[in-house]
């Protein structure tokens, strides 16, 4: 109780602050440059310096925030990655050459292309697929609702539940994990899912597509909407079946939807970390690259350098996607 | 769509799809909640879809040896009850292990000995012998037993008070209030001037801020220790804080509520701001009387987003709260109670449940605002 009190007083002082700081920045830059009630000329020239310096004062405390904890850790990362545990000796490319001769950072990097081909693909192809099919069904809200729902759900969470479908026990027990009381019931053998080499990444890949499928059903669903009717009756009137609308119609207009889409779980999938940890922490050939990074983090007393070479192997990743989304915001920006 | 002729046969075939994939998305869920609420003998013994019928099991009990024995009539008698203060209702037993199930309730049994033995429904025995029971161990009597359904709130009272989730959840509540509510102020700002204000870098600053939408976490982790700890030993208090935490979820977080609130501010219709400055209204006060108050919707989906975002992370709070008893938030916990009581199914469903019954309750209250938000997020253009 007392914690949230402290959380409640730090809320109230931390806002009182904000405002605070925006009140009287701006009420200090309108009496150091006055306009109102002055000469002509002095009070445009206040207005054009305050109007110069205003947008800053705005801006202040977010560049500052995200310059601490996104800009300069971005390079710092860089500058670690080229040196040794403790982030003091300089060591080159050393954390790069151990990487790629480690066995552990190949598995990882597998796996993490597993996923990546797989969990969007899946995740958008379910998305749409479930978008179209509810739109016209009385009780599409609810059944979208509750396929939407897991989104809500913490990854360790989602881990514990999943868990617990492919829970085992051995052959001839009662089977309390739902898939493995399905197998027996049609007659297979019981399995440990989750120490399945191979298999094992997709039993944890479902996880991510059951959160993400949600996601994807919701804005292309918003997006199937808005595709123009007329298009959708033009081709009713030539005899096109349902499903030659749906896939030569109205998917070729949405393209740029579902690549967004697309992307969006591609960076979620990149970061995967907490799935991981949860299920296997990285055992029976399942590491991820986030995983990996985590552990050597603090593995041993912490390798930073280690850790870092890890963290740009994932930015590096990503970049395509950053560069891509930079684009088209810029582009967006002129078509204003 | 598909379905747009509703007399298709397509339709039916529709409905039964999403059917099952709604069952599909939702039966692991409802198998979590079922289970925390089950007796914890019964968890282990039978799947939760069983719940709500009686379960049976197999059990075996030693009956008390010749010292129990009374004579009755000329026979010598040992009774009492299998269930040994259980309850439940015995449907068959055996006297071997071989073939436990070899006599159903009620029947008699005729031992190797000579004796005989009843196993009544209620649980109640007999054993019955011509001659005095010798010296030994007692009899052993195999029973199958059905258990009507049980449900309990046990579990939760178990993992809120002796697995310390009552603790994580304060500590949860702790980390996600003022990482939710202090980006927000700074956005707005930061949004507002993106959007409507004229200055030289602005489009490089909104490239900025979609570029670092993206950047993953784990770039600024290793960094963001380093410097919290040089901090730390520089002032001499721990590196690790709520405040600290407060704010790497604020930097965190700042992208997405720049971006959504900035493309939101700047679909505001142009007259009201501009004819609010020929009136001589300064920004700030065009900020705080029009647009705060006309950009409630998309203010509301980023408190929503950053809100299951902090109270869902493990990462952040793993790395810059710790992970002593104290510290933990209720992810945190839990991996750890996967660890510890990985096959104690009563524990982690429950506790599973407690950690995401506030998602599940700020997502089926305020799904509109989080919809609205996603699409202002991600939909871009045409």
């Amino acid at each position: 109780m007392q914690q949230l009190l402290f959380a409640l007083v730090t809320i109230i002082a931390g806002v009182i602050g904000c405002v605070a700081y925006f009140v009287a920045s701006n009420w200090l830059l309108d009496r150091i440059f006055p306009s109102k009630g002055r000469a002509g000329a002095i009070a445009s020239r206040n207005l054009r310096i305050a109007n110069m310096v205003r947008p800053w004062l705005f801006l202040t405390p977010a560049l500052i925030a995200l310059t601490l904890y996104l800009v300069y850790p971005v390079i710092e990362s860089v500058w670690l990655s080229l040196h040794g545990r403790d982030g003091q000796q300089f060591v080159g490319l050393n954390n790069y050459r151990w990487m790629i001769d480690d066995g552990e950072f190949r598995q990882s990097i597998f796996n993490n292309f597993l996923w990546l081909l797989i969990v969007p693909a899946t995740a958008t192809f379910l998305g749409l697929i479930i978008a179209a099919l509810t739109d016209r069904l009385w009780w599409g809200n609810i059944a979208r609702s509750l396929i939407f729902m897991p989104m809500a759900i913490s990854f360790v969470g989602a881990s514990v539940i999943w868990k617990f479908v492919y829970d085992y026990r051995p052959e001839g027990a009662q089977q309390i994990g739902i898939l493995n009381a399905i197998v027996t019931f049609f007659g297979g053998a019981p399995e440990a899912w989750i120490t399945l080499p191979f298999w094992n990444n997709i039993f944890l890949m479902v996880i991510l597509i059951w959160i993400q499928t949600g996601f994807a059903m919701v804005i292309l669903g918003a997006a199937l909407r808005g595709v123009p009717e007329e298009t959708i009756e033009a081709a009713v009137l030539d005899g096109a079946s349902p499903l030659q609308i749906f896939f030569k119609i109205m998917v070729p207009q949405i393209w740029s939807t579902i690549a967004v889409v697309w992307t969006t779980i591609t960076i979620v999938v990149l970061k995967v970390f907490d799935i991981v940890l949860a299920m296997t922490n990285g055992q029976w050939s399942t590491q991820v690259l986030a995983n990996l990074m985590f552990d050597w983090m603090f593995r041993g007393g912490g390798d930073f350098g280690r850790g870092a070479a890890i963290a740009i192997v994932i930015m590096v990743l990503v970049v395509p996607i950053m560069i891509w989304n930079i684009r088209n915001a810029a582009k967006e920006m002129e078509g204003r | 769509m598909i379905a747009a002729s509703r007399r298709s046969p397509l339709t039916f075939v529709v409905h039964l799809t999403v059917l099952a994939l709604v069952l599909l998305w939702t039966l692991p869920t409802a198998g979590l909640l079922i289970s925390s609420l089950r007796d914890k003998d019964q968890i282990s013994v039978s799947g939760w879809w069983t719940a709500l019928v009686a379960s049976r099991e197999n059990a075996v009990f030693r009956a008390p040896g010749a010292e129990a024995q009374v004579e009755e009539n000329g026979r010598y008698v040992i009774r009492g009850n299998v269930f040994d203060g259980g309850t439940g209702t015995v449907s068959a037993f055996g006297d071997s292990v071989q073939t436990p199930t070899e006599f159903k309730a009620g029947e008699t049994a005729t031992l190797p000995t000579g004796a005989t033995m009843s196993v009544a429904e209620n649980g109640d025995f007999t054993i019955s012998s011509p001659q005095p029971i010798p010296e030994g161990r007692g009899e052993r009597i195999f029973y199958t037993r059905s258990v009507p359904p049980q449900f309990t709130l046990d579990n939760y009272r178990e993992v809120l008070s002796a697995q310390g989730l009552g603790r994580s959840f304060i500590n949860s509540l702790t980390v996600a209030i003022p990482s939710t509510i202090i980006p927000i102020l700074i956005a707005a700002f930061a949004a507002y001037a993106l959007a409507w204000m004229k200055f030289p870098g602005r489009a490089l600053l909104i490239a900025l801020v979609v570029g670092l939408l993206v950047v993953p976490l784990q770039m600024s982790l290793i960094p963001l220790l380093r410097f919290y700890n040089d901090i730390g030993s520089q002032f001499g208090v721990s590196p690790k804080g709520y405040l600290g935490i407060w704010l790497a979820h604020t930097g965190f977080g700042l992208p997405l509520a720049i971006y959504l609130l900035r493309n939101y501010m700047a679909g505001l219709p142009k007259e009201i701001i501009e004819s609010a400055r020929v009136d001589g209204a300064s920004d700030f006060d065009i900020f705080v009387k029009i647009v705060l108050p006309l950009s409630f919707p998309a203010l509301a989906s980023f408190a929503i987003f950053q809100f299951l975002w902090t109270w869902n992370d493990l990462l952040v709070a793993l790395v810059f709260l710790g992970s002593g008893n104290d510290q933990l938030v209720l992810t945190g916990r839990l991996v750890n109670l996967l660890g510890s009581r990985g096959s104690d199914w009563e524990i982690l469903t429950a506790a599973a449940f407690v950690t995401i019954v506030v998602p599940l309750i700020v997502f089926f209250s305020l799904q509109r605002f989080l919809v609205r938000g996603l699409l202002a997020g991600s939909v871009k253009g045409g």
